[in-house]
């Protein structure tokens, strides 16, 4: 053995040996136990009480009341008088004043916010601290400036609110979530009853405080915390005039079901398989980026994410060699290490749904590759993974994995990468990579996605409208647009023609 | 000597193409009276398949044509419709037992619906989409594109021609095609509106026009996976919640059932569209 072997054997210092420096939890003033809460005070569910643990230890955090029928049935008529007596009674003007307070109280606790997130939820505190709580932040700021000028909506003068808004919200992003659901309702002037997913219950109990703090009139927002039962109680509900549901596209379907014929106004946002093309012209350097951040942000748990990635053939071998060089240097750890870059997987059960999938992909032949980083003995965690020599039929290539998983798939003209973009029922979000400026904007034409990113990937801005095509769900959140899913067009002067229409 | 009068052999609309039912089947078109008018074709689960292909297949030619192609084809239509006046209010007479002015007064109204939707076909971009100020450096666009094939109940209590146009106009403004049931017991205007649409440079396939039973042909269209939207406009006696449930399989956009005739309206051009938002990442300098 040489000198240089000995060296070697002892532990080279990789430039990826850092010394951990984790966020302090101590911002947090967690209470053991959390009640739902319902015009205006927190109060015990009539359900059995369940715990919400940390994903990336298996440690309990708190403990979370259940919402029962009767306890959905308490918030709802909580809404709707608060609908009747207050809200719908407030000026435009001063319903955007309570939500300027609200963005303005969650910049304050904005590092509370990020670090309760990372824990209950398992994402990187970089991710937390400077893409969720940010934005929730500015959505409210954004849909608070709406309020008094609903007139230019685009729904014609004077658009009316909808009354009760039933929102039930993804785990994927918690916090985020239910400000995308709440600041355009309270804007347009409805009330809320908002169910946060049964796994990240935590922000949205932060974020109750600060309705307290903002003095938001009671029974405004009520927040029911459960399982799918009680989002089905809510959606169900029929003193509820809207349903807004961020999730699966099953559960959508189910609720596109049980709503029908009932007059409630709707608007999901589901499931996606999205296309990240590649052009052999691509600044590759970026794209690489783009990829990563494209199915790695949020260990994949994102709808919109680029799980598909799409790569002109010439070029194949050198973005897979890159990737998988890039991935390699990805951290793989603590939640709450300001290093970390992919963190926890939320539950055991989405955990065994990435596995069983990854696992098909492997039996249907595509050549599975995971980057060789250390799992933590606790928690639930999946190592960033990609699969090469994907078929278009491949169950990895035609449902959503929401993991770290990407599916390698190439084309060689630009018909060719559009077919099979389009092939998929889904339609939320695609990807293009391209130095050609033309050709981007005639490939955006033909991609039938809701989203399209050029040369980035995963942006999200309270300006910018956000949703599917297909059965990637129906209505917009975020924008001018977001505002239509929340309101009721008083209907445009019918033109001249109309006369005369009746016999 | 009073001359024998040539009558019309009504049959569907599919494709461009005026096909007979392929099951064979019609049914006896009377005046309100119950005098025979005509036998029309009793469209069947096949032939509502087979305006769905034909549906599918016409969307990427007349979603693809510019905003001001389409709107002078819809105008056109407009023009045909008015050279034949007299045909339709005729049709209406007999079929509705309308007064000559009341049949004059729907064609008029259906003409003028066409003039009006034909309009803004390069417009309801502008109205519907929007630039967004996003917070960083990129050019952010959410433009309104149609949503694919629509399927479409004809309105049924009354006003034949106008109820149809009513619905069909709004979808073919922005680039959609679709499947309509007509009229069920007053079809025949439609199957001659057929007609104008073949002679108006409206491509094959763009409007498939089904005559029979809409509590027939609904459930079909209503779940069949390559329909984007579903129009329930005239399925007020129908079941039209099970419609809206079987549409849900597909997570297809659903108009539910109205009474009587829609008003011309912008949202009913906007309701069969998808918003696109794309953002364009600005280079450095």
């Amino acid at each position: 053995m040489t000198e240089n072997d000995t060296a070697v054997s002892a532990k080279a210092p990789s430039f990826l040996d850092y010394a951990p420096a984790p966020e302090s939890t101590s911002v947090l003033h967690l209470k053991k136990h959390y009640g739902l809460f319902i015009d205006g005070e927190f109060v015990d569910g009539r359900g059995d009480a369940f715990t919400t643990i940390s994903p990336a230890t298996e440690k309990e955090i708190a403990s979370i009341s259940n919402a029962n029928n009767a306890d959905v049935d308490a918030a709802v008529a909580a809404a709707r008088k608060a609908y009747d007596r207050t809200w719908s009674k407030l000026s435009g003007a001063d319903r955007g004043k309570y939500l300027f307070r609200i963005a303005r109280l969650v910049q304050e606790r904005a590092r509370e916010l990020a670090v309760a997130e990372s824990l209950d939820n398992g994402k990187p505190i970089k991710e937390s601290r400077d893409v969720d709580v940010p934005l929730v932040a500015a959505w409210f700021f954004y849909y608070a400036g709406w309020a008094d000028k609903l007139d230019y909506a685009g729904l014609g003068p004077n658009p009316q609110s909808l009354g009760v808004a039933a929102q039930v919200i993804p785990w994927n992003f918690p916090l985020l979530m239910l400000a995308w659901k709440i600041a355009p309702a309270l804007a347009a002037g409805n009330t809320v009853v908002i169910k946060p997913a049964e796994t990240t219950p935590l922000s949205a109990m932060i974020f109750a405080e600060i309705l307290q703090q903002a003095d938001l009139p009671q029974g405004v927002v009520n927040i029911v915390t459960g399982a799918g039962d009680t989002g089905q109680a809510l959606v169900n509900h029929p003193d509820v005039n809207k349903v807004a549901f961020t999730g699966s596209t099953g559960v959508g379907r189910a609720i596109a079901k049980s709503v029908a014929g009932t007059g409630k106004k709707v608007t999901l946002e589901l499931g996606g398989k999205a296309a990240n093309i590649v052009f052999d012209d691509a600044p590759i350097d970026q794209a690489i980026e783009g990829i990563v951040n494209g199915i790695f942000f949020n260990q994949g748990h994102v709808c919109c994410a680029g799980s598909r990635l799409l790569v002109q053939e010439n070029i194949h071998d050198e973005v897979v060699d890159r990737l998988k060089a890039r991935l390699a240097t990805l951290r793989l750890g603590d939640p709450l290490d300001k290093n970390t870059d992919i963190g926890a997987i939320n539950s055991k059960a989405q955990l065994d749904r990435i596995r069983e999938l990854s696992n098909i992909g492997e039996s249907e032949g595509a050549e599975r590759w995971t980057a060789d980083c250390a799992i933590p003995e606790n928690g639930f965690w999946f190592a960033p993974t990609i699969f090469t020599n994907v078929s278009t039929s491949s169950r990895i290539a035609r449902e959503e994995v929401f993991g770290p998983v990407l599916s390698v798939l190439t084309f060689r003209t630009p018909a060719e990468a559009i077919a099979k973009a389009n092939n998929t029922p889904y339609g939320l979000s695609a990807g293009i990579w391209s130095d050609k400026g033309s050709r981007i904007l005639a490939v955006a034409d033909k991609l039938r996605a809701g989203v399209i990113w050029a040369n980035t990937f995963n942006r999200f801005d309270p300006a910018s409208p956000f949703g599917g095509y297909k059965e990637s769900g129906y209505g917009r959140e975020g924008g001018r647009h977001g505002l239509a899913a929340y309101l009721e067009s008083a209907g445009w002067a019918a033109p001249a023609v109309t006369k005369g229409g009746k016999k | 000597m009073t001359r024998l009068t040539v009558p019309k052999t009504y049959k569907l609309y599919i494709g461009g193409k005026f096909p007979r039912s392929e099951s064979g089947r019609t049914y006896e078109v009377t005046t309100k009276k119950g005098a025979f008018l005509a036998n029309a074709s009793l469209a069947s689960r096949k032939d509502a398949r087979d305006a769905v292909v034909a549906a599918r297949a016409a969307v990427g030619g007349w979603s693809g044509a510019t905003g001001y192609n389409r709107g002078q084809v819809l105008y056109r239509i407009a023009e045909l419709l008015e050279g034949r006046r007299e045909q339709f209010i005729d049709e209406l007479m007999a079929t509705e037992s309308l007064s000559k002015s009341a049949a004059t007064a729907q064609v008029d109204t259906a003409i003028d619906a066409w003039v009006w939707y034909a309009g803004w076909a390069d417009k309801y971009v502008q109205v519907a989409g929007n630039g967004n100020p996003v917070s960083g450096p990129y050019f952010n666009l959410s433009t309104p594109e149609p949503s694919g094939v629509i399927a479409i109940v004809a309105p049924q209590d009354s006003s034949s021609l106008l109820g149809l146009v009513s619905v069909i106009a709004p979808a073919l403004v922005s680039g959609n095609t679709v499947v309509v049931v007509a009229h069920q017991n007053a079809p025949l205007s439609a199957i001659s509106l057929s007609e104008v649409l073949a002679t108006s440079d409206v491509p094959g396939g763009v409007v498939n026009i089904l005559t029979g039973s809409p509590a027939e042909i609904a459930p079909w269209l209503a779940s069949h996976a390559d329909v984007n939207g579903l129009d329930l406009a005239g399925a007020e006696q129908l079941e039209w919640v099970d419609l809206q449930i079987a549409a849900a399989d597909t997570l297809k956009r659903v108009s539910g059932p109205i009474v009587g005739v829609p008003a011309p309206s912008i949202e009913r051009v906007v309701q069969w569209t998808e918003t696109k938002t794309v953002w364009h990442t600005k280079s450095l300098i």
